[in-house]
């Protein structure tokens, strides 16, 4: 079968997005030379109206595909870095995500916001190295972090094809993630449909992106000594797969989440709160974070020691299993 | 063209309308303030009271293809357009019979079918907004020119002077008009502008004219010439109306007792007055008759809005999304 990259399945989901419907259009910086790979080989099969570079001025192109939206077009744009999410969180969240209240649903706003490479850089530093998936969540925006190839391709595709505006964090561990796929089976994945992505008896571990590789792994760890993780992918942040969750911890009734933002108010401090509110649990339920209001360094051994780790997550599953 | 050629039109239609205009939107504004102090408009409204001859003339050179962004000043650019003076003002009430079903108010007034694209209360930011949308139905092969107003305070975001940039690079068939008040809240616009407004828009390779804003029929001349170019595909065009708030910057300003502008400069602004200066150019049996038409009209509309419901508390975030999560 053919591998396909996290980054190729995500460039498929922009050429097929592309060729179905006139109405999408891609914007962004360098990407008609495709500096991060995404929008590879998109400029000479689409031509330069579809695939627009843009000056650098987030604010305005931002709100430029608001107001395209508005006019009944699809953009989607790439930003490079995630912490330009910050520059242009006004537009995203205080124009094209109330357009459609504001205006008592007379427009919508589809517009598809991704990050390619998202999280730690490997030696980054403070700038280029957030994570701010939380932050759409926390105001509504439909937030989208995939783990797998398939998800990126089916995620991306509904998102382009959803009416309102989304944001897909491609986490910079995820991307070089590869699977066996069938391309002919790549398909959209609906927003707010978690999924199992191995399942146990013992313990839900919840992880988006990259983390779930790591909850995996540490999964196949644990097994060895007799423990069963069930690792539990929500897929999309917000709207959060409630239900999903519900039937996993039915099961375990054990829960721990592993979330690479900061600790304060973050998706794990969600998480948990929904376990508080609904779930019977034997244990009480335990979150591995970036630190509070954390900043990452650049020395690579403080890079790694801010964000979530194995070694953390298996410390987790452990108290959860022993707490009786 | 050059800011000479635009002199006033002879009395014909568009002067009627023109007059009928400034005036529907002078006495929609009084009568709106009179709703808000017994409390019918809460939060209070941005009187447009002053700068009619700008909405009412860019919005008359305009066919219905045409589409607009607003402000958080936005009632003038909203009537101009073609809006219902009734559903405005049951808006501004919060009623479900508003343009937006009571869930945007006096700073989001919008209505779609007639392009009007909201009016936006962050300063600058529909620009880039009716920039993108005139780039998108430039894209679909329509003949769509797209307005944006503003103010004198925009002029200093940093992403109004982005989108200048975009549309001018683009040839985008956007029209930017900025209605200098001299004012934004209380800061002069001598405080906070260096350089000039127009050269700013003209070091970006577009025309940039600066034009009495109070004169109905400068206006029209003026915005019909940058329509036409806009629609020609020559790319953007901004006018720089000189014009003046008559009231206060909110209906709040007078509970707070801002001290910012001198009784004479107030008088000296208010002397430049565009429904009079347009009305001057109608017979007194014309200007009479418009004048009671709109009065007849504005009655209806206050009593469609005050017999209006108001939206039912059960459901707040309808509407929220166009596709349900
Ligand atoms: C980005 C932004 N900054 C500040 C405000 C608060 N504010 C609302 S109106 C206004 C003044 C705007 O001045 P101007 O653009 O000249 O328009 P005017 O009120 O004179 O019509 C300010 C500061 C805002 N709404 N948005």
């Amino acid at each position: 079968m053919p591998k396909l990259s996290y980054l190729k399945a995500m460039n498929r989901a922009l050429a097929d997005s592309l060729d179905s419907d006139p109405s999408v259009f891609l914007l962004g910086e360098d990407i008609r030379v495709a500096a991060s790979n995404l929008t590879a080989g998109l400029l000479s099969r689409f031509g330069p109206e579809r695939v627009l570079d843009t000056p650098l001025s987030e604010q305005a192109f931002t709100n430029f595909a608001t107001g395209a939206a508005l006019a009944g077009m699809r953009p989607v744009i790439e930003f490079q870095i995630p912490s330009l999410l910050f520059l242009v969180f006004e537009q995203i969240v205080n124009q094209a995500h109330k357009f459609s209240l504001m205006t008592g649903g007379q427009c919508k706003v589809p517009v598809t916001y991704v990050v390619t490479g998202s999280g730690s850089r490997t030696g980054w530093a403070g700038q280029h190295s957030d994570h701010p998936y939380t932050l759409f969540a926390h105001v509504g925006v439909k937030t989208v972090v995939p783990a797998t190839p398939m998800d990126a391709y089916g995620l991306l595709v509904s998102a382009i094809r959803d009416d309102d505006p989304v944001v897909m964090f491609a986490p910079s561990g995820a991307l070089g993630v590869r699977e066996d796929v069938e391309f002919t089976t790549l398909a959209p994945v609906p927003l707010g449909v978690g999924r199992v992505a191995r399942p146990g008896r013992d313990v839900t571990v919840v992880a988006v992106g990259q983390l779930v590789q790591d909850a995996l792994a540490v999964a196949d760890e644990l097994a060895g000594a007799g423990v069963s993780v069930e690792v539990f992918d929500p897929r999309t942040v917000y709207p959060f797969d409630l239900d999903g969750l519900a039937a996993s911890v039915a099961k375990t009734r054990r829960l721990v989440v592993i979330d690479d933002s900061n600790r304060t108010s973050g998706f794990a401090a969600e998480v948990l709160a929904v376990a508080a509110e609904r779930f019977t649990l034997a244990a009480p339920p335990r979150r591995v974070t970036r630190p509070d209001g954390a900043v990452l360094p650049f020395a690579l051994a403080l890079d790694r020691a801010v964000q979530p780790g194995r070694e953390q997550l298996v410390a987790a599953i452990n108290a959860v299993l022993e707490d009786k | 063209m050059t800011a000479d050629d635009l002199g006033r039109t002879g009395p014909d239609a568009v002067t009627v309308d023109l007059y009928r205009a400034v005036r529907l939107i002078r006495r929609f504004e009084e009568r709106a303030i009179e709703f808000v102090r017994p409390g019918e408009i809460v939060g209070g409204i941005h009187p447009y009271l002053g700068q009619e001859a700008i909405a009412a003339a860019v919005c008359a050179a305009l066919t219905s293809a045409d589409v607009i962004t607003s402000t958080h000043r936005g009632h003038g650019h909203v009537l101009a357009r073609g809006a219902d003076p009734g559903r405005l003002l049951a808006e501004l009430m919060g009623r479900e019979t508003g343009l937006n079903k009571g869930r945007g108010g006096s700073m989001h007034a919008a209505d779609f079918s007639l392009g009007i694209l909201g009016a936006n209360a962050i300063v600058g930011a529909a620009a880039s907004i009716a920039t993108g949308a005139a780039w998108a139905y430039r894209q679909q092969g329509r003949d769509t020119v797209a307005v944006a107003f503003f103010g004198d305070g925009a002029m200093n975001e940093g992403m109004l002077l982005e989108a200048l940039n975009l549309a001018a690079l683009w040839r985008v068939p956007v029209v930017f008009v900025c209605e200098n008040n001299g004012y934004a809240t209380t800061m002069p616009v001598e405080s906070a502008v260096a350089g000039s407004i127009t050269a700013r828009a003209r070091a970006f390779g577009m025309p940039a004219f600066t034009i009495d804003g109070q004169d109905p029929e400068t206006v029209f001349k003026a915005s019909t010439a940058a329509v036409a170019r806009a629609r020609s595909g020559k790319g953007p065009m901004f006018l720089e109306c000189l014009t003046y708030r008559f009231d206060a910057h909110h209906t709040f300003e007078h509970r707070a007792r801002l001290d910012y502008r001198s009784p004479d400069e107030v008088a000296a602004g208010r002397s430049r007055d565009p429904v009079a200066i347009q009305g001057a150019r109608l017979s007194d049996d014309e200007r009479a008759a418009v004048d009671s038409q709109i009065e007849t009209a504005l009655d209806a509309a206050a009593e469609f809005a005050l017999g209006s419901a108001h939206p039912d508390p059960a459901d707040p975030l309808k509407y929220l999304y166009a596709v349900m999560p």
